[in-house]
């Protein structure tokens, strides 16, 4: 099958590409980019007015299956995948059972390639049951596919076995990524604490919970020299942390969520459980330090922790409401009204933050538009504006913060090895 | 009592935090004629009659349960009281489906009392009844932040202009907040102050002065508001003894001394005596932790009366 891609703005940060074009997809493959490309017995689609980029990879991503399957499973999470725009997730491994052994990575590989509609890389376990014990067989997972360990949702505990997990997931060249909040500091704690904490009574989870946890897996990751990734960075300690770190020559990239980009504490008022995350929603402070780390480098990638859970999880106090909620169908769009429409960064900033980095970060294929490379791209309309209804998505998670939101920003097609996975909104496979 | 420009009618009463002075005062002037039903030999009113209130408690509860109890009985509503113990809430009913069974059997109004911050605000957007928040986790106990309110206006003639300082375990208190919000909206210089784990960061946002002195927070006050401590936050590391509490930041005869002469002295109950306040201080003259009880009910006869029937007369004949 070949499909023709005609006349949009195709932008390829991997080779500073950024001008009006064709791009000609064959055979699962980038066959051509040029102008006024003539090819026959081809399906076109006019891509004026829209911006053609290598598909978009989030890759901090809960598919929650097996095993928690009323929250999401493949089917539903990778379709909310391709209706946010996304060709590639990379989904964490807290699931039931946990994903710590070579036969539950082959699994999921499995049933990913027979229900999934984008790429999906495993992350496994780094350690037992994420039990924080005893190291998961991370070389096993690791010949089986892995594109990364974690603990996320738990910070590993005790330096002595994240210090060992650098030092083995690094002779197999295996990326550690790290959920990075020291846990005695937020026990208890369901948002951050600061002004409106104080207010609402709810307990906080500091900071600096999450400065120290990165200052030690940071300083492990240069003791040892292993690859390290943060996860959702959401302090403005963190940003400065990790900035010295790459200074130093440290092998640390790190990640922030569109939720954290572009909200603060004050979205909690009136107790809404779509507001309540790990790490917490912060003060403006923080965010705007984000803001400034993404701008500059310390932070690599965009990722939106989707972390979606079942209505009635999420229909209760907030204290009792678990962590988390719906990302795929929002990230882009809040990415592109928040930081793209107010002039802060370019498209082809944007499409870095969310392809070509998380690409090279995780090692996968993808993330550029060269010819010969897959065939994974998406086309968005920058300018086109629609509401956040959180009925229509397609993930299981109804919650969001953004819920009832007027964005300006949408995918409108998804392709996955050349074949169309999503058409103005609807995911066609 | 005439018709007023402000009405609570059907309103929820969740927070003090926004509510207007106009909106303050009505319920302090109503709770004012409510007294006087209390001291009466036979205090039974039929202003509520035909209304039926559930109290609905999640935690442990002495004063206020039974205050609102009989704050509805007073005028005459039907009042049924459920408690954790006692109920479906045991067997995992979530609480909206707890609060939806309520509100299938036709009740008026849903008093709270729940341990999780915000349980209020859920309530409300659940319910058509009116929601009253009997305290929800340490965000607000409005009724008790009024009836201080109700006890300083009866002693003092007035809040503005006074020195109200409020001593404990600030960080986990909903009595705090309440007494924080409500007492400023009428013009009260507000003082917290209590051991540096037990505050809040960054309180300062809510208008108050943070001390961790007691001596320094207590110079000149016109108000000084006890707060109960919880022998668990021992636990948890938070301060390392009951003793060294009582000796650093337990009201005592000397430490009341450093208020004005004519200090009152309020507790939100139930007190550890020894530990928070020194018994001689809390039996003293300055103490107004008896009459606190008193004026808890009449403020509760009053916002029942003022949620359920609005600007109507009260008939007060029995």
């Amino acid at each position: 099958m070949k499909l023709l891609l005609k006349n949009g703005r195709v932008i390829d940060p991997a080779s500073g590409l950024d001008a009006i074009a064709d791009i000609l997809l064959e055979g699962g493959r980038i066959a051509a980019v040029g102008e006024n490309l003539t090819v026959t017995d081809v399906d076109t689609v006019d891509c004026t007015g829209k911006v053609v980029a290598p598909g978009l990879i989030d890759m901090h991503v809960h598919l929650r299956d097996p095993g928690l399957e009323a929250k999401e499973d493949i089917a539903s999470g990778t379709r909310a995948a391709a209706a946010g725009g996304f060709t590639m997730v990379a989904c964490m491994a807290n699931t039931r059972p946990t994903v710590d052994s070579s036969i539950l990575v082959d699994g999921l590989r499995e049933r990913a390639r027979r229900e999934g509609v984008v790429r999906v890389g495993v992350i496994g376990a780094l350690s037992k049951g994420l039990e924080g014990k005893e190291l998961a067989e991370i070389g096993d997972m690791k010949l089986a596919g892995v594109v990364a360990i974690s603990d996320d949702g738990h910070h590993v505990t005790r330096a002595s076995l994240f210090k060992a997990g650098l030092e083995y997931a690094a002779m197999f060249d295996c990326l550690v990524i790290s959920h990075a909040e020291d846990e005695s500091l937020v026990d208890g704690g369901y948002m951050h604490e600061g002004a409106v904490s104080a207010i609402l009574g709810i307990p906080g989870r500091p900071s600096v919970a999450e400065d120290i946890a990165i200052s030690r897996d940071i300083m492990l990751a240069e003791y040892t020299n292993a690859p390290l990734h943060i996860a959702h960075v959401s302090s403005k300690g963190a940003v400065e942390i990790i900035r010295a770190a790459k200074r130093r020559g440290v092998k640390v990239t790190a990640e922030a969520t569109p939720h954290h980009l572009t909200l603060t504490d004050e979205a909690v008022y009136g107790y809404d459980t779509a507001t309540k995350v790990n790490p917490p929603l912060r003060s403006a402070d923080h965010m705007k330090a984000l803001r400034a780390g993404l701008k500059d480098g310390t932070i690599d990638v965009i990722a939106s922790d989707h972390a979606p859970h079942a209505y009635e999880e999420k229909d209760v106090e907030f204290r009792y409401a678990p962590s988390g909620f719906a990302g795929l169908e929002t990230s882009l769009g809040v990415i592109l009204t928040e930081l793209y429409h107010s002039g802060e960064f370019t498209l082809p900033e944007i499409i870095d933050l969310m392809s070509t980095r998380p690409a090279w970060v995780l090692g996968v294929d993808g993330g550029t538009l060269a010819v010969g490379a897959a065939a994974d791209v998406t086309v968005f309309d920058p300018d086109q504006e629609w509401t956040v209804d959180c009925d229509k998505f397609y993930t299981r998670g109804k919650a969001s913060p953004f819920a009832g939101r007027r964005l300006k920003g949408q995918a409108v097609m998804t392709v996955v090895e050349g074949n169309i996975v999503m058409r103005d909104g609807r995911v066609t496979v | 009592m005439g018709k007023s420009p402000v009405s609570l009618k059907n309103k929820d009463i969740l927070q003090l935090q926004g509510m207007s002075e106009a909106q303050l005062r009505l319920i302090l002037d109503t709770a004012k004629e409510m007294k006087g039903i209390i001291d009466r030999d036979i205090k039974k009113v039929p202003t509520l009659r035909g209304k039926s209130i559930i109290n609905l408690f999640y935690e442990p509860s002495t004063r206020t349960r039974t205050s609102f109890e009989l704050a509805g009985k007073y005028l005459g509503a039907d009042v049924v009281n459920i408690t954790t113990s006692a109920s479906s809430i045991v067997k995992g009913e979530s609480l909206r489906d707890t609060l939806l069974t309520i509100e299938a059997m036709g009740v008026d109004a849903v008093v709270m009392r729940h341990e999780a911050e915000g349980s209020a605000h859920f309530a409300s957007q659940i319910l058509k009844p009116v929601v009253i928040n009997a305290g929800d986790g340490a965000h607000e106990h409005p009724t008790q932040g009024l009836l201080d309110m109700f006890t300083v206006l009866q002693y003092k003639q007035r809040i503005e202009g006074l020195k109200v300082v409020i001593v404990g375990d600030i960080l986990h208190s909903r009595v705090a907040r309440s007494d924080i919000w409500g007492m400023q909206t009428l013009g009260a210089e507000v003082h917290v102050a209590g051991p540096a784990p037990l505050l809040a960061r960054e309180m300062e946002v809510m208008g108050i002065t943070v001390h961790t002195s007691v001596e320094e927070a207590i110079q000149g006050a016109d108000v000084i508001n006890v707060l109960r401590i919880q022998k668990e936050r021992q636990g948890k590391g938070l301060f390392p003894s009951g003793r060294e509490y009582a000796r650093l930041f337990g009201i005592n005869a000397k430490r009341l001394k450093l208020a004005k002469p004519d200090a009152l002295l309020l507790h939100p109950g139930p007190m550890n005596r020894g530990l928070e306040i020194a018994p001689d201080v809390a039996y003293g003259d300055q103490s107004a932790i008896q009459e606190q009880v008193k004026n808890g009910l009449a403020i509760r006869m009053a916002i029942l009366y003022l949620v359920l029937m609005g600007g109507e007369d009260i008939e007060t004949t029995a």
